[in-house]
């Protein structure tokens, strides 16, 4: 597990302790992105008030190291942000806020921007509100066998 | 150093101190190169010839059938490759199985490139591969079989002497990848029919960097490293003289430890498991829950992920192992937990424990208690968990 020793302090923080864990009842937007057989899935729930703001974000993520701490760092970079803004926070905001990610780690950063739009395109669909550049979400779960 | 808990015998062990005295005089006073013709080269090549004796004596071989090479993976190389080479005119066929460790399968791919076939047997869900499944797969062009004899992740023991029997009354050549096995379980080649067969001393508690190719009498194989005349002009190399004196040190203590060590290991592996069992739900046990290695714990833990459970182990000075994908740096969890059937997202959340001679109860306890806490905490954010535990409260 060479991995653990490339991840900044940043990383290793937010995966230690993760800011934002868990769900958001009658959130306003909920996003569920990748699929179990590549070992990483993330929800992320949005509280979105009547100004289009983003007053909570929480998370629950499937994954590794890199994947928890992406998650954690994507919520609190939303948080605060109009619904827009969040749209525009990009997997490169996300890695640069958490001082990189190791070169094959890269894919958590894009799983947590998309964990993001899923979220959005679902506040999108339940709102009517339009959010400039959002497309509906492709990655989905592969379904899941218990 | 702080204290930690270190469950990771199977990746490497820690060397012996008596290993470590054994080759010191071979790096300082002895350090001359034993094929010079000098007296005192001489007297260091019979320090070799004393270790190849130790180590024929404890399989059952002959000295001449010991061959010393870099360790596990060149012996797995060179066992199949140079088997492939020398028998080409007898056929082009091998057959391993799915779960061997990736020496023996990227050689084996590497072979497959190069114009010879191999088939790959299953094995079932303890991880076992099947002997009527074998006896099938042997054609008139077959020239090996190379079944590990323990699974490196899961420990499961292959029954290692049937498989040879079954090759040989086919006049087949059997190689077993005993690298996981070689110290920690009895070996025999003459009972268990082996004919060929790769060992690493750093399994135990031995040095990095030297194994053993056994080779019995008859079997053709083709040179490895070609160059100088050592090993019998079938190996070249200068000898690893340090390295050659701990591997048969360490075999020479596991001869007189095994058995009471191994059987110390087996009660705490079946303690430490049944804890596990008792207190973690939705834990699997993978492998066989008996015909395993003395010192192998495996397990999937539904619902989360190996490398975030390795890393909050690391955190408490616990390290262990994991076949998720995550360590590996691909994307596919372990060829050999997903040949045995779990699937894929399961097979991401496994952890190899793996106990040594000096592994105590009192370690295992603090495991089983910190290993707890942190599956709790890591099914708590996760949303396969989510779902299943709505689902079931639908149910």
């Amino acid at each position: 597990m060479s991995q653990v020793t490339e991840y900044s302090e940043k990383v290793m923080d937010h995966f230690t302790n993760p800011r934002n864990v868990g769900e958001l009842e009658d959130a306003s937007g909920v996003g569920t992105v990748g699929n179990a057989k590549c070992g990483d899935i993330m929800r992320m729930y949005l509280a979105i008030d009547e100004d289009g703001v983003v007053t909570e974000a929480k998370f629950k993520t499937f994954g590794c190291g890199a994947a928890v701490a992406t998650s954690s760092m994507a919520t609190e970079l939303v948080k605060g942000k109009t619904v827009q803004e969040a749209m525009n926070v990009t997997n490169k905001a996300v890695m640069e806020a958490l001082d990189g990610l190791p070169p094959v780690k890269v894919h958590c950063s894009l799983l947590a921007e998309e964990a993001i739009h899923a979220a959005l395109w679902d506040y999108s669909q339940k709102s009517g509100v339009q959010i400039q550049g959002l497309k509906e979400p492709v990655a989905d779960i592969d379904e899941i066998e218990h | 150093m702080e204290s930690y808990i270190y469950l990771d015998n199977a990746a490497t062990t820690k060397m012996k101190p008596e290993v470590f005295a054994a080759m010191k005089p071979f790096f300082e006073e002895q350090y001359a190169n034993p094929a010079s013709a000098y007296g005192f080269a001489g007297k260091v090549n019979s320090f070799v010839d004393e270790a190849r004796d130790e180590v024929a004596d404890f399989l059952g071989a002959k000295s001449r059938e010991i061959y010393f090479t870099g360790g596990g993976s060149e012996s797995d190389n060179w066992a199949l490759k140079g088997v492939a080479e020398a028998n080409r005119k007898k056929g082009n066929h091998i057959i391993t199985s799915k779960i061997e460790h990736h020496a023996i399968l990227h050689t084996c791919e590497y072979l497959e490139e190069n114009g010879w076939e191999v088939t790959y047997l299953d094995v079932d869900e303890n991880g076992f591969v099947d002997l009527q499944q074998l006896e099938e797969a042997i054609r008139p062009e077959t020239i090996l079989i190379s079944i590990m004899f323990a699974n490196n992740e899961i420990g499961t023991i292959q029954p290692v002497k049937e498989i040879g029997r079954i090759a040989h009354e086919h006049n087949v050549l059997f190689h077993t990848d005993a690298v996981q096995a070689y110290g920690h379980v009895p070996i025999d080649v003459e009972e268990l029919n082996i004919d060929l067969l790769s060992a690493s001393g750093h399994k135990i508690y031995g040095p990095k960097g030297v194994g053993i190719l056994y080779v019995r009498t008859g079997v053709k194989i083709h040179s490895f490293i070609h160059g100088g005349a050592q090993e019998r002009g079938r190996r070249a190399g200068t000898s690893n003289v340090p390295g050659i004196v701990g591997f048969a040190k360490a075999t020479k203590l596991a001869k007189e430890h095994m058995q009471e060590d191994g059987a110390k290991e087996e009660q705490l592996r079946d303690y430490f498991i049944a804890k596990v069992q008792e207190e973690i739900p939705f834990a699997l046990l993978n492998g066989d829950p008996k015909r395993r290695l003395p010192n192998n714990i495996s397990f999937c833990f539904q619902f989360i992920e190996g490398e975030s459970l390795l890393m909050l182990l690391d955190q408490k000075k616990i390290y262990g192992s994991s076949g998720s994908a995550c360590t590996s740096g691909s994307l596919d969890p372990s060829h050999v937990l997903l040949a045995i059937g779990r699937p894929h997202e399961i097979a991401h959340g496994s952890l190899r424990l793996t106990l040594s001679d000096e592994t105590s109860k009192e370690e295992l306890d603090v495991v089983a208690e910190e290993l707890a806490q942190i599956v709790d905490r890591l099914r708590s954010m996760s949303p396969l968990y989510e779902d299943f535990m709505k689902k079931e409260k639908t149910a």
